[in-house]
């Protein structure tokens, strides 16, 4: 037997954009065990609920992360909205559509730029992060935020894609598409990538559904779960089967989220060529009343957003579950076995977003 | 595809919690969240199931008291013991035998119980001063 010791990994780690905690336990250089800690930048958004009514929680429940702000958002008034029986214009349903798709190309094509810089292929990372801008352009263009776009609100939305926008868009998505084929070639062809990512943390089926790994994460051990199949928002009306892998390794993960991309830009193709004309939102009156356990394709996986009202403008609770809690997990089970020098590879595999953990 | 499957609500005892929990876990659900809310002087704990074949969601609601010890259900779903810390910790739910117990140090929070309101910890306290007094008097 090696030796036993116990290394501290995070919460400030150059791998890290935000604070996790890892107690590491190693033989050797083997991780045998791994322990989380979290709550370095726990905000209690969700006590804010005594103070914000539920229109004003729109923009709180935006704020839980900074980079799928939109999904959050879309998440909890699409809740409310379920409690208060609203139904919202086709039109608003697409848009809503339109938005989270771009949201999740920003998302993977973020996680993406990090992934190549962890192992060292810095020129990568500056390619994703390029066509991100990108996509990030079109986010501004079209709400006027490029993180918080405060479009959502209980009853539709708040501003239009009008028909030139929309088309203005969907060429520009054809160049994205021609340059995210690109990067796809190095990231799923190249031996030095292949040499990082193949067999490292694999994550059988099995492991994956007990353990509860939601999103990319889940879909890479060849899980089919993909939330938008649910319906919600424009989904129902748009033709797609989740991406998924069986390999269940890092490189699958990796794989499963390029392809992601590219789902996401047929979608949004399909959505501007359906979306009908019509109002951006309906009036709403009451307060919710009841109680509805909304769940969501964030980028990183399902997400489930609790509401519950008894007809006063505040809400008695509202409870956020995030992907990259349920994935925490997941994660822990990936890093037994591995290699010590393979552990940031790995713990970015699960595309960790610790504000949206926290909330 | 799928529509909006809605969300069922099984409501359920304290007794029955582990054996519900061990019964759709082997039905082949995954244990999608569980998480507590505090309603008309009671906590209402959810576990969450979702079914990844028909998009159904089944919900186990459990109502307990301030005070009322609950099982932990760590044992069945391992996964659960992140959500049984955050329970303990915001809302200073009671649960039993957590097989990796942060001790409230999940969200290093100095506050107790942060999510609970005001008046259901005062309660909670009142409620623990008369059963010490009482206890005290059955010693004597």
């Amino acid at each position: 037997m090696g030796k036993v010791s116990v290394v501290p990994f995070g919460p400030q780690h150059p791998v890290l954009p935000e604070p996790i905690h890892l107690d590491l336990v190693l033989e050797d250089e083997k991780v045998i065990e791994a322990v989380p800690s979290i709550g370095f930048v726990h905000r209690g958004l969700e006590s804010l609920i005594v103070k914000k009514d539920y229109n004003e929680m729109v923009y709180v429940a935006e704020r839980t992360c900074g980079i799928c702000s939109f999904g959050h958002g879309m998440g909890y008034v699409e809740a409310v909205e379920k409690i208060m029986n609203v139904e919202i214009p086709a039109r608003a349903r697409y848009l809503r559509t339109i938005w989270m798709e771009l949201s999740r190309m920003h998302s993977h094509l973020l996680w993406l730029g990090l992934l190549a810089d962890a192992f060292g292929y810095e020129s990568l990372f500056y390619h994703c992060w390029r066509i991100r801008e990108q996509v990030l352009d079109m986010i501004e263009e079209s709400t006027g935020g490029r993180v918080i776009f405060s479009v959502n609100k209980v009853g539709g939305v708040m501003k239009d894609i009008d028909a030139q926008m929309l088309g203005r868009f969907v060429e520009k998505l054809g160049d994205v598409e021609e340059q995210i084929c690109a990067i796809r070639k190095n990231f799923l062809g190249d031996r030095t990538v292949q040499m990082r990512l193949c067999g490292v943390g694999v994550l059988t089926k099995k492991q994956a559904h007990d353990l509860g790994c939601a999103g990319p994460f889940g879909r890479a051990s060849g899980i089919a779960t993909d939330m938008r199949i649910r319906g919600y928002g424009a989904y129902a009306d748009l033709d797609f089967e989740p991406i998924i892998r069986t390999d269940g390794d890092s490189y699958a993960r990796c794989a499963c989220r390029i392809d992601e991309l590219l789902q996401s830009i047929d979608l949004i193709r399909q959505a501007a060529a359906k979306i009908p004309a019509g109002d951006l939102s309906v009036p709403v009156k009451g307060n919710p009343d009841g109680e509805y356990f909304m769940r969501i394709e964030q980028p990183r996986g399902e997400a489930v957003y609790y509401v519950k009202g008894s007809g006063k403008p505040y809400l008695n609770r509202l409870r956020i579950r995030t992907p990259t809690f349920a994935n925490l997990a997941g994660l822990c089970e990936t890093l037994k076995g591995a290699d010590y020098a393979d552990v940031p590879i790995l713990v970015l595999t699960i595309d960790p977003c610790i504000s949206c953990t926290e909330r | 595809m799928v529509k909006c499957p809605e969300n069922e609500l099984i409501k359920i005892e304290k007794g029955e919690l582990l054996s519900k929990c061990m019964e759709l876990k082997k039905s082949g659900l995954r244990f999608s969240q569980a998480c507590a809310a505090f309603y008309e002087g009671n906590y209402e704990l959810s576990y969450s199931f979702a079914d990844d074949q028909t998009y159904e969601y089944k919900t186990l609601r459990l109502t307990a008291g301030l005070k009322e010890e609950i099982p932990s259900v760590t044992d069945i779903i391992p996964t659960a013991v992140f959500y049984e810390n955050e329970m303990a910790e915001m809302y200073g739910v009671k649960i039993n035998m957590i097989s990796l117990d942060y001790k409230n140090r999940l969200y290093r929070i100095t506050e107790e119980a942060p999510l609970l309101p005001k008046e259901a910890k005062e309660a909670k306290e009142e409620k623990s001063a008369a059963q010490g007094s009482e206890a005290g008097k059955e010693e004597a």
